[in-house]
């Protein structure tokens, strides 16, 4: 337990908490312009002008204290002192959106009953300017009897008169807050509306610019045509705008393989240079600019408020496999990594909603299997326009990312029939404002994710890579045997065993080969098959000037590599999501179960694919 | 009139809800939504190609989605303001 000073920030969802966090603590915390981007509770520092520390907690938003869903809870227990392991705040800093003042009052008071000593940020003064709000903050102050500070988080406005009330607070002398009693929720609310009355001085009725868009996004054909064209042009776009970057990319990691095979003589340990970590994990890097580009388009989704609006569109659809347009979000982050997408699934209220959206959110498509799938339609689907400006490549993308939507919904359709069965719970959700994303966080949130994926490389990517060469290159193949490396080896080995289960579904050994690694992390199925031919090219120049989306065309014919790619539309294998759905459900029961049936998924789905594609004379 | 019969963007009040239809946690989260009787209510959106989707209402200030069946346990009536 720290001895710090306390202080928690709270109120309503999306009120600008996590911003006036970042604001005040120089931390990077997730935001986003939809309720329920914060889920857990978290600490950071801030300094006082006498330089004395101050520990800040970010924490879910949430309604009023009593806890609708498990994220809310989280709230509820820091600010009663229920958490394990933390004291109570010693003082409370209200967010309140200056454009809800009525709705946001009436938590802020039910907060101000606890007697805490207490700041009011009036935040997002900039927007209740926009919708033509004038505001007294002098007038909120008298009225709740705490100091009131405007602040506008985003464009760090206020934070300096906000510190300085924090530290006279925490300095000055304990003073008696007027604790409540336990008021009726109909009187609270009354009692808001008036302050709310009192504080605004003028109101001018503006051009609500959300309202118009609405009529579009949220029409029922013209939305849902808008929703599906946005994710068709993220799908071109991955490949349109993708194009040069990685040739850049792939250039250099050659350039730099050259140097190396002309610097070092031949032997072990350039092997390990070349085929085990510079085409190994050089495979892997190469899909920086597509996964940047995945994201650009997820960032500005959550970020312009549009991401409610996808949900409420696609709440019929949910309504009919017993979800809710709610879990649609976790849902569309889990295009990202399934991780933050099923720790998003705290905002569902309804357990059997909740655990259902966990089960089936590694079928949606993350960002780690972007590369896989980018080598196999790279190789085996021609970039050719099927309509103008309509790239194949890109559809075929679109069509992988569109069989784990669809089949995510029919699996939670079957849950919902059996092991999850029960009535379901409602949609109701606060729909935000739309706002115009700031290029610097985008920009930040892309540089985020390329530290995130580059250090993902040089971590978990390399290490499995390099171990996976370890087991490929030993034990050596007594020179003038004819036997390759790879079957020599260990790995090889292992693989051939493996591929008796597998070779039903057209898979070859150098798949079952990258299918275990591929548990670590899933990308590393593109650097282990990179592995695994470098180390096969042994000394063949010109085997090596090949890259790996022409060896595998070479080599697989295309009922396997379809296969390939049905199986990772389904691929179980992820050690992380696994671990998060342990945690997230209290046991081994659901990520076992998880497991399970995504293994048959994938099997079947992969099967299906090879023998309809064999049967067709594709091969 | 109930709510889900609303003409789009005509300003109403909220006259009477059926608190039971809505099961305590729903009931809660719309009153902490501003929902009551005397609340001003406007309707914005409906959802669905077929009409079964969710309502996009505002609230007071602030827009809100719900499903119908939420939407119908609330009557609303237009006309001049009333205490609230
Ligand atoms: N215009 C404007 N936007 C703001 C301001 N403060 C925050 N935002 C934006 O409002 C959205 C919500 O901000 P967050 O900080 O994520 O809100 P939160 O209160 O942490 O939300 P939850 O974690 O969901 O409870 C984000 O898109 C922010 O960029 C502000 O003062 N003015
Ligand atoms: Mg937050």
């Amino acid at each position: 337990m720290s001895a710090l000073p306390l202080v928690a920030l709270v109120g309503n969802p999306n009120a600008g908490k996590s911003a006036l966090f970042n604001a005040l603590t120089g931390a990077r915390q997730k935001l986003g312009n939809y309720p329920g981007v914060t889920v857990e509770r978290k600490a950071g520092r801030l300094a006082l002008s006498d330089g004395r520390p101050v520990e800040l907690v970010d924490l879910p938003g949430t309604y009023s204290l009593d806890p609708g869903s498990p994220d809310e809870q989280v709230t509820r227990d820091v600010v009663m002192g229920k958490q394990a392991g933390e004291k109570r705040p010693d003082a409370l800093v209200i967010v309140v959106d200056a454009a809800n003042l009525d709705n946001h009052l009436r938590f802020a008071l039910e907060l101000l009953a606890l007697g805490l000593p207490t700041i009011v940020a009036l935040n997002m003064v900039d927007l209740a300017t926009r919708d033509g709000l004038e505001l007294d903050a002098a007038v909120l102050a008298r009225e709740l009897g705490v100091p009131v500070i405007s602040t506008v988080a985003v464009r760090k406005r206020g934070l300096d008169h906000l510190r300085q009330e924090l530290e006279g607070l925490l300095n000055g002398a304990p003073r008696a807050y007027p604790t409540g009693a336990a008021q009726d929720f109909d009187a609270v609310r009354k009692e808001a509306g008036r302050i709310a009355r009192a504080t605004i001085v003028r109101e001018t009725p503006s051009r609500r610019l959300t309202a118009a868009v609405d009529r579009v996004a949220l029409h029922p054909v013209f939305g849902l045509i808008l929703l599906l064209g946005l994710l068709f042009v993220m799908f071109q776009a991955v490949y349109a705008w993708s194009e040069a970057p990685i040739a850049m990319i792939e250039g250099f990691a050659e350039a730099i393989a050259n140097a190396v095979r002309t610097a070092l003589p031949d032997g072990i340990f350039r092997s390990f240079l070349v085929d085990g970590i510079i085409n190994g994990v050089g495979s892997v890097v190469v899909f920086l600019p597509q996964i940047l580009i995945l994201f650009f388009f997820i960032l500005m989704l959550e970020a312009t408020g549009y991401m409610v609006r996808a949900a409420f569109l696609m709440d019929g659809l949910m309504a009919k496999v017993g979800l809710s347009g709610r879990a649609f979000i976790p849902l569309l982050s889990s295009f990202a990594c399934a991780i933050p997408g099923i720790m998003a699934t705290r905002t569902i209220a309804d357990p059997r909603d909740r655990l259902t959206t966990i089960l089936i959110a590694p079928l949606m498509t993350c960002s780690a299997r972007l590369p896989v799938y980018a080598v196999i339609i790279g190789a085996f689907i021609p970039a050719r326009d099927v309509l103008p400006g309509v790239g194949l490549q890109g559809f075929v993308l679109f069509c992988l990312y569109l069989a784990g939507i669809v089949g995510a919904m029919l699996v939670a359709m079957l849950l919902r029939m059996t092991v999850t069965k029960g009535a379901s719970g409602g949609f109701l959700m606060e729909m935000p404002k739309y706002q115009w994303p700031r290029p610097q966080d985008i920009l930040l949130g892309l540089w985020q994710r390329a530290v995130i994926f580059l250090k993902r490389a040089g971590t978990i990517i390399f290490t499995s890579t390099v171990i996976l060469w370890l087991l490929l290159s030993f034990p050596r193949v007594p020179d003038g045997d004819p036997t390759s490396q790879v079957d020599h080896s260990i790995a090889g080995r292992i693989a051939s065993g493996l591929n008796v289960v597998l070779e039903p579904i057209g898979f070859n050994r150098d798949i079952s080969l990258a299918l275990i690694p591929a548990m670590a992390a899933r990308e590393v199925a593109v650097s282990a098959l990179a592995t695994v031919y470098s180390i096969d090219a042994g000394d063949d120049e010109a085997l090596l000037e090949r890259s790996l989306g022409d060896r595998l065309k070479d080599q697989w014919p295309l009922p396997t590599a379809l296969a390939f790619l049905a199986w990772f539309i389904f691929a179980p294998q992820c050690i992380s999501t696994i671990a998060v759905t342990r945690r997230e459900t209290n046991g081994w029961k659901w990520p076992l179960f998880m497991v399970g049936y995504l293994f048959a998924l994938a099997y079947v789905a992969a099967g299906i694919t090879y023998w309809t594609a064999t049967a067709l004379g594709l091969g | 009139m109930r709510l889900t019969d609303l003409p789009l963007r005509q300003p109403a009040y909220v006259d009477l809800i059926d608190w039971s239809v809505l099961t305590p946690s729903e009931g809660q989260r719309l009153r902490e939504f501003g929902l009551c009787e005397g609340a001003s209510v406007e309707a914005l959106h409906h959802g669905g190609i077929f009409g079964k989707g969710p309502i996009a209402c505002k609230i007071g200030r602030m827009t809100v989605a719900m499903r119908r069946n939420h939407a119908a346990a609330v009557t609303v009536r237009t006309g001049p303001e009333q205490e609230a």
